[in-house]
């Protein structure tokens, strides 16, 4: 592996590296002051890790393009059969379900704050997995129909003094209704113009927010939304947001239910065959229309739901919560946990959420290395962390028990 | 009076649309031949208006002729915009030439997001002045109050890389090739051409030509961030949509038709809506020509 051949190409990588960056690494003008910062330690940086880099880098390739798909080793592979075995299946929920349900009692407020949101990016990757993931519509969008929950609850309780069991609802049902409403004009699109048309209402949606101030208050947003509440008690911070986590979990435990069954429903298969091969499926009776509005609207659902929870949660939004990079980010999680597979959105979501939380000592690098795992993954392990599997058929002979 | 403000309006249309077609002929190019919306081309677009200002800003201790600073700082982004271009397709996209669209979609995503912090980290986050290298056009005095100096130069500059473009497409041994492999890349293939060569080439000049929009505009408009690429990149990729991606006429018949609705929009109806105009605008085009302006009707087989 350390020939002559192997170490020239790599010493030539980091000569093209050490050239890339050099204006951008090492020279640091100050164009008021008028002074040059010179900081050749950065290239001696960017030349040696290139060097190594490169390896690294020719080996992995080499490693992906010999082992195909026979690669049983690793953690990946591991994890898609865990998922699939039934033998740990019972004793594993249970645990884990313990476990969730004693932990905020004594992690700290702001662990669980930060598990919250983790929930609700689970419920995002859930409800936008069936629109990538069972529909293959691909929807830059999605943080629209967020905001729409998140605003429902935000307007109607600031008007009417709306709780937010009410609310909730009503979000999820607003939401939906957004969902139609770009569904029709876009049931023509495919593809790449799908994913820019649904950007644009997604962005479309967030400058009205930020500009109608009359309607929404502007990019100064809404503040003092009631947290959620029952039976009429008062909840101090610390009770509040533990209530908060176990709305989040209910709605999680909903979610993975409704979602399983959709999956397996008419409405799933449709999607499924509809992903596949849209003219195909046509031919085969499926309502082109209404399976791909059924879609959108029922992906909005749950985006709506976890609208309002993140008003209730945060008690205050505005229209920066809400930009393309959200929607860019739900997007990842379900690409990163496994497009179309639960338990792949699922940990996908918690990865993507806590891992940044862990990485919070080295914030400034956290967005860096966020995008270049997003690129080493989509090369290495393009089907996501827990893969899905294609569902099979097998004709069961009669008396064969299983 | 009213006149003027409407040739004020058109002219930074004009302006507005030039630029976005400098961007969108490097999405455009890119998607016709890899068929790969390469989201981190406005990162490239912003990098290569970082290189500008860094050369323009060093040159100028040295107390150089001003117009000649700006040619030499426009040379290093156009080389540099192409270096980054072809390393991010040899790193983030030729590995996944196979793959399905969306995991190049998010690579092409996280190549944004990590070029982005890339010069956050390594410069800084907060807006840098733009320095003023060119002299005020003596002959464009009488008109000035229509058309500025940067806006004539905008103009000419991407009129002649329009022409040029055209001319090397259409006539051009490469250009042939890679008209060719966006027809049909196995096909090309067999008749020997190179793929990685009309690759690596589409991506340096897509660069290149996103490398001079940047330094033009940025000259125009007098400041830069790191966070530039992202929002014109958007705009530019709407543009090469409008006009019917992989199309290059429809990219800057697209981006025309989307900077002067952007212009009179803001000018006639409201300031605070610039940004919905493209996308609104975007939403009409397809629901009635779903394939845009100028693309071609894809007939699927079945």
């Amino acid at each position: 592996m350390f020939n002559l051949k192997e170490l020239r190409k790599s010493f030539l990588t980091s000569l093209w590296f050490m050239f890339l960056t050099f204006p951008i690494m090492v020279i640091k003008v100050n164009t008021i002051t008028d002074t040059v910062e010179w900081r050749w330690r950065n290239l001696a940086f960017v030349g040696v890790s290139a060097f190594i880099l490169s390896f690294v880098w020719r080996w992995a390739l080499d490693r992906r393009a010999k082992g195909g798909k026979a690669k049983k080793d690793g953690i990946g592979f591991k994890a898609t059969v865990l998922a699939k075995t039934n033998q740990y299946k019972l004793p594993g929920l249970i645990g884990i379900g313990l476990l969730v349900a004693i932990l905020p009692f004594f992690a700290s407020m702001y662990t669980t704050s930060v598990l919250t949101t983790a929930l609700m990016y689970v419920i995002l990757g859930l409800g936008l997995n069936v629109v990538v993931g069972l529909g293959g519509l691909l929807h830059l969008g999605y943080a629209a129909f967020y905001a729409v929950g998140a605003y429902t609850y935000a307007l109607l309780h600031y008007h009417f003094g709306i709780s937010f069991w009410v609310a909730l609802p009503l979000g999820a049902l607003f939401s939906a209704v957004l969902g139609l409403l770009i569904g029709f004009p876009v049931l023509r699109l495919r593809g790449d113009y799908l994913a820019i048309v649904t950007l644009a209402f997604g962005e479309i949606t967030r400058l009205v927010l930020e500009n109608w101030n009359d309607f929404s208050f502007g990019p100064s947003g809404i503040a003092n939304i009631a947290r959620p509440g029952i039976a009429g008690i008062k909840m101090k911070l610390p009770q509040a947001t533990i209530f908060i986590y176990f709305i989040a979990i209910a709605m999680v435990i909903l979610t993975i239910f409704l979602v399983n069954r959709l999956e397996n429903s008419r409405v799933g298969r449709a999607w499924e065959a509809m992903r596949e091969d849209e003219i195909a499926s046509q031919a085969m009776g499926i309502d082109l229309t209404k399976t791909k509005l059924l879609a959108f609207s029922i992906g909005a659902v749950w985006a709506g739901f976890v609208g309002v929870l993140f008003a209730a949660k945060t008690t205050f939004i505005n229209p920066a919560s809400f930009t393309v990079w959200e929607s860019i980010v739900v997007l990842c999680v379900v690409v990163i946990g496994g497009m179309g597979s639960i338990p792949g959105v699922v940990v996908g979501a918690l990865v993507f959420t806590l891992l940044p939380e862990l990485l919070r000592s080295v914030s400034e690098y956290r967005m860096l290395v966020f995008g270049i795992t997003l690129v080493i993954m989509m090369i290495f392990r393009p089907g996501g962390l827990i893969q899905k599997t294609r569902k099979s058929y097998k004709f069961k002979k009669e008396g064969d028990g299983e | 009076m009213k006149l003027d403000f409407f040739f004020q309006l058109l002219m930074s249309g004009l302006t507005r649309g030039s630029i976005y077609a400098l961007i969108a002929l490097g999405y455009t190019m890119v998607y016709g031949i890899v068929k790969l919306i390469n989201f981190a081309h406005g990162e490239i677009y912003m990098i290569g208006a970082f290189t500008a200002l860094i050369v323009s800003g060093v040159l100028s201790m040295y107390g150089m002729n001003p117009v000649f600073i700006f040619l030499i700082a426009i040379t290093a982004a156009i080389i540099y915009s192409a270096a980054y271009g072809v390393t991010l397709e040899k790193i983030a996209y030729a590995p996944l030439r196979k793959a399905p669209r969306l995991s190049a979609l998010i690579s092409a995503i996280g190549m944004s997001m990590f070029l982005q912090n890339y010069v956050l980290l390594a410069q800084t986050s907060d807006f840098l002045p733009f320095p003023e290298l060119l002299p005020e056009f003596g002959f464009l005095d009488p008109v000035k109050f229509i058309i500025s100096t940067n806006q004539f130069l905008i103009l000419v500059t991407t009129t002649v890389v329009m022409v040029l473009l055209t001319f090397f497409i259409k006539f051009s041994r490469t250009g042939k090739a890679m008209r060719a492999t966006s027809q049909d890349r196995d096909m090309a293939q067999l008749v020997g051409i190179n793929i990685n060569k009309v690759i690596s080439i589409t991506f340096v000049i897509g660069s290149a030509l996103a490398a001079i929009g940047g330094v033009l505009i940025s000259s125009h408009i007098g400041q830069i961030n790191f966070y530039i690429g992202f929002i014109a990149g958007i705009k530019a990729f709407v543009a090469a949509v409008l006009g019917g991606i992989g199309s290059i006429p429809g990219a800057v018949l697209g981006s025309f038709v989307l900077g002067i609705t952007e212009s009179f929009g803001t000018g006639y109806i409201s300031s605070d809506y610039e940004d919905a105009f493209a996308f609104v605008i975007l939403i009409v085009i397809l629901i009635f020509k779903p394939s845009g302006l100028l693309g071609r009707k894809v007939s699927e087989k079945v």
